[in-house]
C-alpha cells in the first residue's frame, strides 16, 4: 500500500520511519481476553467467599487463617496475577484513547505500568508472607 | 505531534443520542476502570492484613463506615456488571451473536441481572446467610 496519499490513515512521522508496525499490536489485545478468561471463576470465588471475612465481619484471627489457606492463597495469587495484568492492560487502553498530548501520554503509560507493578508485588507478597507466616497450620476448608 | 492526516475518530459521546448498545459500552469501561482503582484497596487490604491487627484495624474502620461499605457495594456490583458483559464480549469476540436483537437481548440481561445479583449477594449478607 502506498504511503503517500492523501487518503492514508498513516501519521506523518510513521510514514517518514517507515518501519510499518511493531507486528505485536494484538498481543495485549489477546492477553486482555486470555486474562479475562481466567478471571471468570476466579472471580465468581471472590464474589462467594468476600462476605465471611470483608468488613463488617471483624475477626482477625479467622482472618489470616482464610487467608493462609493454599488454596485461597492460590486464588490470590493467579486473581492477582491475572487481574493487576487485565487491570493494567484497561487503563492503558483508556488513556490511549482519551490523553492525546504525546508527552503526557508517554509519562502517563508509564506511570500505569510502574503502579500496577508495584501494586500487583505489593499484593503478591502480602499472601505469600500470610501464607508461610502460618505455614502448617490452615486446614483446608 | 499534532496529527495532520485526517485519521477516522472515535464517535463523540455528546452528540449521539444514547442507546442501550452505547451505554452498556462506556459502562464496561467505567466499571473496569472503578474496579482498577479497587485493585489499589485490595492491596491496601492484603498489605494491613500482612502488618498485623493493628495495621487492620485502619483498613477496617474505614471499610466497616457507610461510605466503606458503599463502595464496597459498588465494587460488586461494577464486578458483576464486568463479567457479565465480559462474557457478553468474549461471545462476540466469537462473532456469536453480532446483530442488534441479541445486542439489546443481552443487553438488558446484564444491566438488570447485574442489579439482581448484587442485590441478592447484598441482601443474603444483611440476613446473615453468611454466618
Amino acid at each position: 500500500m502506498s504511503g503517500n496519499n492523501d487518503t492514508s490513515i498513516r501519521t506523518p512521522l510513521g510514514r517518514a520511519r517507515g518501519s510499518g508496525s511493531a507486528r505485536d499490536g494484538v498481543g495485549h489485545w489477546w492477553w486482555q481476553r486470555v486474562s479475562a478468561v481466567a478471571l471468570l471463576p476466579l472471580c465468581i470465588y471472590f464474589i462467594w467467599n468476600a462476605p465471611f471475612f470483608l468488613p463488617p465481619v471483624h475477626d482477625y484471627p479467622n482472618l489470616i487463617v482464610t487467608l493462609a489457606n493454599p488454596i485461597m492463597s492460590l486464588a490470590l495469587i493467579f486473581g492477582i496475577l491475572a487481574g493487576f495484568y487485565h487491570a493494567a492492560v484497561g487503563v492503558q487502553v483508556i488513556i490511549e484513547d482519551y490523553v492525546h498530548g504525546e508527552n503526557l501520554k508517554i509519562v502517563m503509560l508509564l506511570l500505569n505500568k510502574i503502579a500496577f507493578a508495584a501494586l500487583g508485588i505489593t499484593a503478591l507478597y502480602a499472601v505469600i508472607y500470610i501464607s508461610f507466616a502460618l505455614f502448617g497450620q490452615t486446614p483446608l476448608m | 505531534m499534532k496529527n495532520t492526516t485526517n485519521r477516522p475518530l472515535s464517535p463523540h459521546l455528546q452528540v449521539y443520542r444514547p442507546q442501550l448498545t452505547s451505554m452498556t459500552s462506556i459502562m464496561h469501561r467505567i466499571t473496569g476502570f472503578g474496579l482498577a482503582l479497587g485493585a489499589v484497596a485490595a492491596t491496601w487490604w492484603l498489605g494491613s492484613v500482612m502488618l498485623g491487627a493493628g495495621a487492620y484495624e485502619t483498613f477496617y474502620t474505614f471499610f466497616a463506615s457507610k461510605t466503606g461499605q458503599l463502595l464496597l457495594f459498588g465494587w460488586l456490583w461494577a464486578l458483576v456488571y464486568h463479567l457479565l458483559n465480559g462474557v457478553r464480549h468474549l461471545f462476540w469476540d466469537m462473532a456469536i451473536g453480532v446483530n442488534i436483537k441479541s445486542a439489546y437481548a443481552t443487553g438488558w440481561l446484564i444491566v438488570f441481572g447485574s442489579m439482581a445479583i448484587s442485590a441478592a449477594l447484598w441482601i443474603f449478607r444483611l440476613q446473615g446467610y453468611y454466618g
